[in-house]
């Protein structure tokens, strides 16, 4: 089987060599040009976001105040006005606000992808997943104004004053739920027959199966779908900064404001100038940095997961 | 009993989220249809958009997403078309631009979309000079959808059988043509998922657009007027106007609506275009 595999790869790569030597006329030519000049201005494109960021953060780091943009992690207090750059609590507000949902939309994801996968009628279960597609596709503005109307005077008939830590937590766990269920779903679906069918003959329970032997072949799948997850999370903007209250200080406890950096940079944007901006462009930095972060874990989890996919083909078939 | 318990985990955490799903969509729906008129859909917006309607807000919203369309869409594709076919499989050997493009596609997918908006205030408002303007906000989309749409469709064209590729060159196809009648109409479904997401994501953005496509409400004169996208409406009702949620939630029904008969749309277009050509 896998020397089959290894012939056929050279079988093809031996076309594709004599398909470039020979077939090279002049609209292919022309095309394979075209086609370069568009993937250059792509990659150009994409340079000048990263340059334009560094550019516009740039101030900072020349700054005669010398390490001026050692100060954004410190938490001195937030005055762009008069020159006081500490963002450290934007910064705890980011994390604390994208790790409290996650909390809350992992395992009722996970719930939600076994029970599309294992437990619901296939009517209910494409029905089900019919509207977790829809509710991805919800703009979060909308679940901004929901939280905003809805979920904030609730909140606030409880513990005032209701835009709060615990509103923007609840409201971005329900806009990334669609995320971690499809992605959770698609993985389990990935699992091979086998192993299902080998601990039901193993007279294992559905739950032991489900955690025990299912779970962990698709743990690779499960966890790059939380990666994407996050980077949503850290990434929004709007949703959070409708339902968060915005006021700049450490999250301190659940229905206290906070104001996270993405919000920060919408909410002052308007009127930055000089310091304050350039400080605003390196927020934007630092959250790229951040979202570079986990697409990495994200893209050695799938690589591990390729790797142990091949193995599993090879070991059984050895 | 354990058994029991799991399973009653699970259902009651389906039962949560279908239920909370619905609450959000059904507050949508009837607090939507409760301000909703065809007088609300064409009419300009006036006292702040409390009364009136989203008649310019429309326009605008359409004519960002044109442009943001009209710029990622050949972009995209070309850019997609080149990874798959041009450039061999991805390994550490592949040319230099390849090898690290999907990480960096990934990467660009992920970037927060308030940071397009620095980027396009700070290219397309400021360098380039476009002001606050219907044109900066669609080229900032563009950038912004132009990684999801790449990665989509390379992947789909990538997942097109070998078999396909030899048979054309058996039939001494050149690879324009192989490209052009066999591999683009064989990764259909990719490029439609593709232009959906890339609509979805365009249509829905509003952090994108408030520093680049701007506040302002009147019908658009030119492509270099600011125009307020209908996201930016429904932020700024909600979130600087007392009394605005009525037409907030009649903006946000209409923004669902329109995603929901857009993404149809481009489905359906996509679709016969393909099958006219596999027929020819």
């Amino acid at each position: 089987m896998s020397d089959a595999v290894v012939n056929d790869e050279k079988m093809n790569k031996v076309m594709m060599d004599e398909r470039g030597k020979r077939l090279i006329n002049r609209t292919d030519q022309r095309l394979s040009l075209v086609l370069r000049l568009l993937a250059m201005a792509n990659a150009i494109l994409l340079a000048l976001i990263i340059a334009f960021l560094v550019k516009e953060s740039w101030p900072l780091f020349t700054d005669k105040g010398n390490g001026a943009w050692l100060t954004l992690f410190q938490s001195d207090g937030w005055h762009p006005l008069e020159g006081q750059l500490g963002m450290a609590p934007m910064i705890w507000a980011s994390l604390a606000v994208t790790l409290g949902a996650l909390a809350l939309a992992l395992p009722v994801g996970l719930a939600c992808a076994l029970f599309l996968q294992f437990y619901a009628p296939v009517a209910l279960s494409s029905g089900f997943r019919l509207l977790l597609n829809l509710l991805a596709g919800v703009p979060s503005v909308v679940f901004g104004l929901w939280g905003l109307t809805r979920l904030v005077p609730l909140i606030a008939s409880w513990q005032p004053p209701g835009a709060s830590l615990l509103a923007a937590i609840l409201v971005l766990s329900l806009m990334i739920l669609p995320t971690v269920a499809l992605t959770s779903a698609a993985a389990l679906a990935a699992v091979p027959r086998e192993l299902t069918a080998g601990a039901t003959a193993l007279g294992l329970c559905r739950k032991t199966q489900i955690l025990q032997v299912i779970m962990p072949a698709a743990k690779s799948g499960i966890l790059s779908g939380a990666m994407l997850a996050t980077v949503r999370a850290l990434g929004e903007t709007m949703a959070v900064l409708m339902v968060a209250g915005n006021v700049v200080q450490n999250p301190s406890g659940l229905f206290e404001p906070v104001r996270v950096l993405t919000a920060n940079i919408a909410l002052e944007m308007a009127y930055a100038m000089g310091g304050h901006r350039a400080s605003l462009f390196a927020s934007g930095l630092l959250l790229t940095l951040l979202v570079w972060l986990l697409v990495w874990l994200a893209t050695r989890m799938a690589n591990n997961r390729c790797a142990a996919n091949s193995h599993q083909m090879v070991s059984s078939h050895g | 009993m354990a058994d029991r318990l799991f399973s009653t985990f699970v259902f009651a955490s389906a039962a949560l989220v279908v239920s909370l799903m619905l609450w959000v969509l059904a507050d949508v729906v009837i607090e939507g249809t409760a301000h909703f008129s065809w007088h609300f859909l064409f009419a300009e917006p006036a006292d702040a958009g409390r009364a009136g309607g989203i008649g310019s807000i429309l326009v605008s919203t359409l004519w960002i997403l044109l442009i943001a369309l009209l710029v990622a869409l050949p972009l995209g594709l070309g850019v997609a078309i080149w990874l798959a076919e041009f450039t061999g499989k991805p390994s550490r050997f592949a040319p230099f631009p390849a090898r690290n493009t999907g990480m960096t596609l990934d990467i660009l997918a992920g970037v927060p979309s308030i940071v397009y908006g620095l980027f396009g205030n700070a290219f397309f408002s400021i360098y380039l000079g476009l002001g606050f303007s219907i044109l900066s906000g669609g080229l900032t989309l563009a950038c912004m959808i132009l990684p999801v749409f790449i990665r989509t469709c390379e992947s789909g064209l990538r997942a097109v059988n070998d078999d396909w590729r030899r048979g054309a060159l058996a039939l001494g196809m050149t690879q324009t043509a192989a490209i052009w009648h066999i591999l683009l109409p064989a990764a259909r479904p990719a490029i439609i998922a593709g232009l959906v997401l890339g609509i979805g994501r365009a249509t829905a953005e509003t952090a994108a657009l408030i520093f680049t496509s701007g506040y302002v409400d009147r019908m658009p004169g030119s492509l270099l007027d600011s125009g307020r996208a209908l996201a930016v409406h429904i932020y700024d009702l909600s979130m600087n106007v007392t009394g605005g949620d009525g037409a907030a939630y009649a903006s946000a029904l209409v923004l669902v609506v329109l995603i929901i008969v857009l993404n149809t749309l481009a489905q359906s277009l996509v679709d016969s275009w393909f099958k006219r050509r596999l027929a020819a």
